[in-house]
C-alpha cells in the first residue's frame, strides 16, 4: 500500500499547478468567465498542447491512458484555480460515452478532435422533472426507418451553448423512470429542430436548455446498445463524480489556505485574530474536514482503479462528505473573513459559488446518503 | 498510488484467521469480559499473541519486532476487530516501550523489554495529576536526586490498571527554576516500593479501572531513569504521539458499526424494524462515511510512518474523528437498547431482565466518555493542531 504518485504523475501536477499560478490568476480568470464562451479557446488550446486533453482516452484511441489518479491530479489543481474551461463536459462526460459506448467509427470521427482541442462536446442528461434521478428520461427517441426522431427538452447541459456535438439521452423503451429503454444518441448542435437556451450558473459555467422538435438522426450516430443506455450513463457519471470532488479538495485546500493567512494579518482589539481559541477551533475543523475529504476521495480513485465492488459505494460516500465538507469549508471561510468574505470583489465567494454548485451536480449529498444508505443495508 | 494486496498478503491474511480462530476462544472472551479475572485473561492472550511474535509487531526487529508491513498492519487489526479479539493493554506494549528502545540504556533495554514482551510486566502510566489535566507540563510530582537515588513524593491520577500494574512510568519534577517542560523527567519506578499507595476510584461505568497513586518518600534507583535528567518531556512527547495514533480505534468501530446493524433490524418499533427508520439510518450514513474517511487517514498515517515521515502530528487528527466516531456509536447502541441502557448498576441486570445489550450499551456509553478527555483532551489537540499544523 502507498499513496505515492509516480514521476509522470508528478509532472502532470507540476504542469498544471504553473499553468494556473501564471496564466490563471482571478483577475484573468474573471475575465474569462465574463467573456462570450465562458471560457477561453486559447487556453484550451493549450490544455491540448499540453496533453490534458488525452489524459482519460486510452492509447490505442490516441490517448495519454491515464487513471482516475491521473485525472484527480489535474482537476485538484484546476480546482485551486477555480479553472472555468470545459474539461469534465468535454473530456469525459462527452468523450468518456465515446470512449466507453460509441462504434469505433464514431470514436475514430471523434476522439482525435477532442484531444487535439478543435471538438466542443456536451452530455445531455437532465430534464426539468428529472431533479438528481438520472432515468427520469421523457425524450423519446422513436424509430421510423434508417432514423430515430426525437422529441423533448434537456436542460442545465454543461457547456451545452458552445458544443458542436451532443449526446442526449433519450427514451425508446419503456417507462418515465425506467433504468431499462434509455438510449443516447450524438447529434450535431446545429441539426435542425434544435433550439437551445443558454444561460450562466452563479459558478460561472455556461449551460443551455435544449429542445428537441422532431429531430432526425441515423440510427448509426446511437452511442452504445439500443435501450441499455443507463449503464454506460451511470458509468461515466461516477468518474465524472471522481472528478469534481478532486476539483472540489483543491478548492477546499485553497479556501482554508486563504482564510489562515488572512487570519494572521487581519488585527482586531489590537492582535492578528488568528490568536483567538474560538477562530483557531474553526480552523482546525475546516482543516480536519479538508483532511477527511482527501482520504475519501483517495480511497474512492484506489477501488475505482482496482476495480473492486465497493467502488461505487466509496465514490458516494465521497461525493456526501464533499458536499457536506463543502459547505463547511466555504461557510467558514466567508465568516473568517468577515464583511469582505461576502463581497463580489475577493475570490473567497466565488470559490464557494462553485463548491455548491460541485455540491448539487450529480446529485447533492442528501440525495447520495439514499442511495448510499440502500447500498449499506444491501 | 496502490491499494492492491499482495499474495503474500493474502497468505498472511489467512494465516492471522487460523491463529485468530485457534487463540481466541469464546471462553478466554468470557474471561477477559469479567473484572475478576481479566488480568490473569489478558496476559494469557498477550502470552499467546507473543509466542506467534505477534506481542509487538511494530518493534525494530532487533528487540522481537515482526517488521510488519503498513498492508500487514492494516490486515491484522481488521482481523482482530471482525473476529472480536482485544488489542494489547497499550501502556507496556505501545507506549513506554518505543521510549525505552529509543531513548533507554543497553542494560534498560535488556531488563525492561523482554518482559514487557512476554506480559510478565504489567505497566501503567503516571502522567496526569489532580492538579495537572490538560496543562500536563504543569505537574508538581517532586524527585529529588539523593546520592544515586531519587526520593519522590507526590501524586498521579486517572491511572489506569494501576491494581494491577508492576510498574509505572512517571513524569517527575526535578526542577522548577525554568519553563514548565524544562525541569520534567522521565521515571520507571517498581510499583513494590515501599511509600506507594493506590486507591481506586470508580468511575460511572459502574467498573473499577481508574486510580490515584500516591508516592511518599519513594526511593527510585537513578539507573531507572530514562535518558537525561529534565529531558523527560522530549521523551514523553514522542510517546503522546503513539498514543494518540492507538486511540483512534478504526477497525474495532467498524466491528461495533457492523453489530449494530445487526441489532437494529432484530429490534423494532410498531412492527418496523429499526433500521428502516430514516432517523437511524441517517445516524448508520453519518457514522459510517466519516469512519470509512478515516480509516484512510490513519492509512495515510501509517504509510508515512513506514517511509520515515512520521507519525506526526496528525496523530491529533486520528485522536479527535476516531473518538467522536466512538462516542456516536456508543450513543446509537445506548438508543437502540431503550429503556435498557439505563438499569442501575449493581441491581438485575438488563440480562436477567431480557435485554441482551442494554448493559454493555450503558457502560460502553458511560465509559466512552472519557475518549475525548483521556490522551489530551480533544480540544488541547485542536489547539496542538491550530499551532503546529496549520502556524496560527
Amino acid at each position: 500500500m502507498n499513496f505515492n504518485f509516480s514521476e509522470e504523475q508528478r509532472m502532470l501536477k507540476d504542469s498544471v499547478t504553473r499553468f494556473v499560478q501564471d496564466q490563471y490568476d482571478f483577475e484573468t480568470r474573471r475575465k474569462v468567465v465574463d467573456s462570450e464562451d465562458g471560457f477561453s479557446r486559447k487556453n484550451w488550446q493549450t490544455f491540448a498542447e499540453l496533453g490534458w486533453l488525452s489524459i482519460p482516452f486510452s492509447e490505442e484511441q490516441g490517448g495519454f491512458g491515464g487513471g482516475a489518479v491521473d485525472t484527480m491530479l489535474l482537476m485538484e489543481e484546476l480546482g485551486k484555480g477555480l479553472v472555468a474551461e470545459p474539461f469534465v463536459a468535454t473530456v469525459l462526460l462527452f468523450g468518456g460515452l465515446l470512449s466507453s459506448g460509441a462504434s469505433p467509427a464514431l470514436q475514430d470521427a471523434h476522439i482525435d478532435k477532442i484531444i487535439d482541442g478543435s471538438l466542443q462536446g456536451a452530455f445531455a442528461y437532465l430534464e426539468r422533472q428529472s431533479r438528481f434521478d438520472l432515468a427520469d428520461v421523457k425524450t423519446s427517441a422513436v424509430q421510423n426507418g434508417a432514423d430515430f426522431v426525437l422529441n423533448g427538452e434537456k436542460t442545465v447541459v454543461f457547456n451545452g451553448g458552445v458544443a458542436d456535438k451532443i449526446i442526449v439521452s433519450a427514451r425508446t423503451s419503456g417507462e418515465q423512470y425506467d433504468e431499462q429503454g434509455i438510449s443516447l444518441f450524438l447529434l450535431d448542435a446545429s441539426a435542425a429542430g434544435i433550439e437551445k437556451t443558454t444561460y450562466r450558473l452563479m459558478d460561472g459555467q455556461r449551460v443551455a436548455n435544449i429542445k428537441l422538435t422532431d429531430v432526425s438522426i441515423c440510427a448509426d450516430q446511437l452511442v452504445g446498445t439500443l435501450d441499455q443506455g443507463y449503464g454506460l450513463i451511470k458509468s461515466v457519471t461516477n468518474e465524472a463524480m471522481l472528478a469534481i470532488s478532486a476539483e472540489a479538495l483543491g478548492i477546499m485546500q485553497k479556501l482554508n489556505a486563504t482564510t489562515i493567512e488572512y487570519s494572521k494579518t487581519r488585527e482586531q482589539f489590537g492582535v492578528p485574530i488568528s490568536s483567538f481559541q474560538a477562530l483557531q477551533h474553526r480552523m482546525v475543523d475546516t482543516f480536519m474536514a479538508c483532511e477527511q475529504t482527501k482520504s475519501l476521495l483517495y480511497r474512492a480513485v484506489c477501488s475505482t482503479d482496482a476495480g473492486n465492488e465497493d467502488a461505487e459505494k466509496d465514490i458516494l460516500a465521497l461525493k456526501i462528505m464533499v458536499g457536506r465538507a463543502g459547505k463547511l469549508i466555504g461557510g467558514e471561510a466567508i465568516q473568517i473573513h468577515g464583511g469582505m468574505g461576502i463581497t463580489d470583489e475577493l475570490d473567497v465567494g466565488h470559490y464557494f459559488k462553485r463548491l455548491m454548485m460541485i455540491n448539487t451536480t450529480f446529485g447533492d449529498a442528501d440525495y447520495q446518503q439514499q442511495k448510499f444508505i440502500a447500498l449499506s443495508n444491501a | 498510488m496502490d491499494i492492491k494486496f499482495s499474495p503474500e498478503d493474502i497468505a498472511f491474511r489467512d494465516e492471522v484467521r487460523a491463529f485468530l480462530k485457534e487463540a481466541y476462544s469464546s471462553e478466554l472472551a468470557a474471561r477477559l469480559d469479567n473484572p475478576k479475572t481479566f488480568k490473569e485473561a489478558q496476559c494469557e492472550w498477550q502470552k499467546h499473541l507473543n509466542a506467534k511474535g505477534w506481542a509487538a509487531p511494530n518493534w525494530p526487529a532487533e528487540h522481537g519486532g515482526a517488521g510488519w508491513s503498513v498492508n500487514q498492519s492494516f490486515i491484522y487489526e481488521t482481523e482482530r476487530s471482525i473476529a472480536g479479539a482485544p488489542d494489547v493493554v497499550p501502556f507496556g506494549l505501545k507506549m513506554v516501550s518505543p521510549v525505552i528502545y529509543g531513548y533507554g540504556s543497553e542494560e534498560q533495554k535488556q531488563r525492561f523489554l523482554p518482559k514487557i514482551l512476554n506480559s510478565e510486566d504489567w505497566w501503567c502510566q503516571g502522567y496526569s495529576e489532580p492538579g495537572s489535566g490538560s496543562d500536563l507540563a504543569s505537574l508538581k510530582t517532586q524527585a529529588k536526586l539523593e546520592g544515586d537515588q531519587y526520593r519522590v513524593n507526590g501524586a498521579k491520577i486517572w491511572t489506569t490498571y494501576a491494581q494491577y500494574a508492576d510498574w509505572i512510568f512517571c513524569l517527575v519534577r526535578t526542577d522548577s527554576s525554568g519553563r514548565p517542560q524544562g525541569g520534567i523527567t522521565f521515571l520507571l519506578i517498581d510499583m513494590k516500593t515501599p511509600g506507594i499507595t493506590v486507591n481506586p476510584i470508580d468511575s460511572i461505568d459502574g467498573r473499577h479501572s481508574l486510580n490515584e497513586v500516591l508516592f511518599e518518600d519513594v526511593m527510585v534507583p537513578v539507573t531507572n531513569r530514562i535518558g537525561d535528567q529534565d529531558k523527560g518531556w522530549t521523551y514523553a512527547k514522542a510517546l503522546l504521539v503513539h498514543e494518540r495514533t492507538a486511540i483512534a480505534g478504526v477497525p474495532d468501530s467498524k466491528r461495533c458499526l457492523g453489530e449494530l446493524r445487526e441489532l437494529a433490524k432484530r429490534e423494532s418499533s410498531g412492527g418496523v424494524s429499526l433500521i428502516d427508520d430514516p432517523m437511524i439510518q441517517t445516524r448508520f450514513a453519518n457514522i459510517e462515511i466519516e469512519l470509512m474517511a478515516l480509516e484512510y487517514t490513519e492509512l495515510r498515517v501509517l504509510a508515512a510512518f513506514s517511509e520515515g515521515k512520521g507519525p506526526g502530528v496528525e496523530s491529533s487528527l486520528l485522536k479527535i474523528k476516531g473518538t467522536e466516531i466512538q462516542q456516536a456509536i456508543q450513543q446509537l447502541r445506548m438508543d437502540l437498547a431503550g429503556y435498557y441502557s439505563g438499569l442501575e448498576q449493581g441491581e438485575l441486570t438488563a440480562e436477567q431482565v431480557g435485554h441482551d445489550f442494554g448493559d454493555m450499551a450503558r457502560r460502553t456509553y458511560m465509559y466512552g466518555r472519557a475518549s475525548t478527555i483521556y490522551g489530551g483532551s480533544n480540544e488541547v489537540q485542536k489547539n496542538i493542531t491550530a499551532k503546529v499544523v496549520l502556524g496560527l
